[in-house]
């Protein structure tokens, strides 16, 4: 009874804590990432997905879950409806072509094995977090984007022709430059990770 | 190779199978490295193994006082390593069992004074005479780590059911190969405080580590008692701890016995039996 009351008032026992704080702690040690960017990749996923698809912000689950010798990215994301066709943007992103040749389950969940490696996932962190000054590569390959104005980041094959980069919102501008900046980084790392290589290869076309 | 191979009896023209080595690591110290080593290989001993220990933990020696052995070592691993003396005469022979021996840590030096490569020499030498060699590492991630886990090819994870301890197993796990399938002893456990939620219990722990799990041992005061006398708890027939130790070297020898989350020692009768040993 006592120690009831005091589990009342202390809250979840001390163990329980220590569990969670373990998972946690685990997680980044695996990952090398920390919450904001895991917050940051959350964000980003949802605004790719949200240009194919309606979905339910408020129902969107990513988490990570620790496997036998990796951890997996879980993403749930509830769909709400799917977009008009007219408004769908032509793929496809650089970033599509990385990811495992999954078909978009109706549910959408998304399932990709994160390697276990500590450093190079530690690099590819600071690239993101400061972009180096070599963003050549990918402005060379940027005019081929334009052509679609939704897409944001260059198809290599499929669109050749250059367009006017007037034609580009501030924002999409402002977004592209990012994720240019993002690939030129990986290009320079010579990231080995398996799900960020296309995006230098892309890079590099 | 040569060097150690040339003081080791020529081996009969059947080789039989070398022995097992094992490092025991944790990456965090004071979890109970070297009292595991010192029980284990004195259960697998008693029970008619022939053992071979090494401190690795140069500079900190502590393996020989845990066995009770401090006043028999007279050279140690840096003199065999570095060829001031032969393998036979640094090896320190058990009190208590003969199948035992001990390689001493030297306590004077450093542990990046060790060569790796003629480590790993000195363990393969040692298998060719012993059915087990376990290396008691040193705390940490370093060369003192390295050097212990070399010439090993198996490794025994020590871990408390505790923050730091689980997440430097973790660490160290990733460090070894896994070739050598890391097995995990949970020690110190305290079933009263697990059972209130307020400590990780083995499944908790085992859940984040995913070990094959080689046993449990309680925190238990008749450990200190032990290593006060300098006599393994393992050889003490009467106790639960000692008895956890037995079962870990019987799983070791491949025998299935079970791990269970053991109740805690001291029922009346275990008290009153250790109250007239005089185990206090």
């Amino acid at each position: 009874m006592f120690e009831f009351l005091m589990r009342l008032f202390r809250g979840e026992p001390s163990g329980q804590t220590a569990k969670e704080r373990l998972r946690l702690v685990l997680l980044s040690d695996h990952l090398s990432l920390s919450p904001e960017i895991v917050d940051a990749l959350k964000t980003d996923l949802l605004a790719v997905i949200s240009r194919y698809v309606e979905v339910d912000e408020a129902g969107v689950d990513v988490t990570f879950e620790q496997r036998e010798h990796e951890v997996a990215m879980l993403a749930n994301i509830p769909i709400r409806s799917l977009k008009p066709r007219d408004e769908l943007p032509k793929p496809v992103l650089a970033t599509v072509t990385a990811l495992p040749a999954q078909e978009p389950a109706p549910a959408a969940a998304a399932e990709m094995p994160l390697p276990k490696a500590e450093t190079e996932a530690a690099d590819a962190v600071d690239a993101v977090l400061e972009p180096p000054a070599v963003a050549e590569p990918v402005v060379a390959a940027e005019p081929g984007v334009a052509a679609e104005p939704p897409a944001v980041v260059p198809e290599p094959e499929a669109q050749p022709a250059p367009a006017p980069a007037a034609a580009l919102t501030a924002k999409q501008r402002k977004r592209r430059k990012r994720r240019a900046a993002r690939a030129a980084a990986q290009a320079v790392h010579g990231q080995p990770d398996p799900v960020q290589q296309p995006l230098g290869t892309s890079a590099q076309a | 190779m040569q060097e150690f191979a040339s003081q080791v009896p020529a081996a009969p023209p059947d080789q039989k199978p070398l022995g097992r080595a094992i490092v025991v690591t944790s990456g965090k110290g004071g979890v109970g490295k070297t009292t595991t080593t010192a029980n284990v290989g004195a259960a697998l001993a008693a029970a008619g193994a022939r053992v071979a220990l090494i401190d690795a933990d140069v500079g900190l020696r502590n393996l020989d006082l845990v066995l009770g052995l401090e006043s028999r070592v007279r050279y140690h691993l840096l003199d065999v390593l570095e060829e001031r003396v032969t393998l036979d005469d640094a090896l320190v022979r058990d009190k208590r069992s003969e199948h035992l021996v001990l390689l001493a840590a030297a306590q004077a030096r450093e542990k990046e004074d060790v060569d790796t490569e003629r480590m790993t020499e000195l363990v393969r030498a040692l298998r060719e005479r012993f059915d087990y060699v376990l290396i008691d590492s040193p705390a940490g991630i370093e060369q003192g780590f390295r050097n212990a886990a070399a010439g090993a090819t198996e490794a025994i994870i020590v871990c408390m059911p505790e923050v730091s301890s689980v997440r430097d197993a973790d660490r160290v796990v990733g460090l070894l190969p896994q070739t050598m399938r890391p097995q995990l002893i949970v020690n110190r456990v305290r079933p009263a405080m697990v059972r209130k939620g307020k400590m990780l219990s083995v499944e908790d722990v085992n859940a984040i580590l995913r070990l094959p799990l080689l046993g449990v041992v309680l925190d238990e005061p008749a450990l200190i008692v032990a290593a006060n006398r300098g006599e393994p708890v393992s050889l003490d027939a009467g106790s639960a701890t000692g008895s956890a130790y037995r079962d870990i070297a019987r799983r070791i020898a491949g025998e299935n016995v079970p791990v269970a989350e053991p109740a805690p020692e001291g029922g009346m009768f275990a008290r009153i039996g250790a109250f007239f040993r005089g185990r206090r």
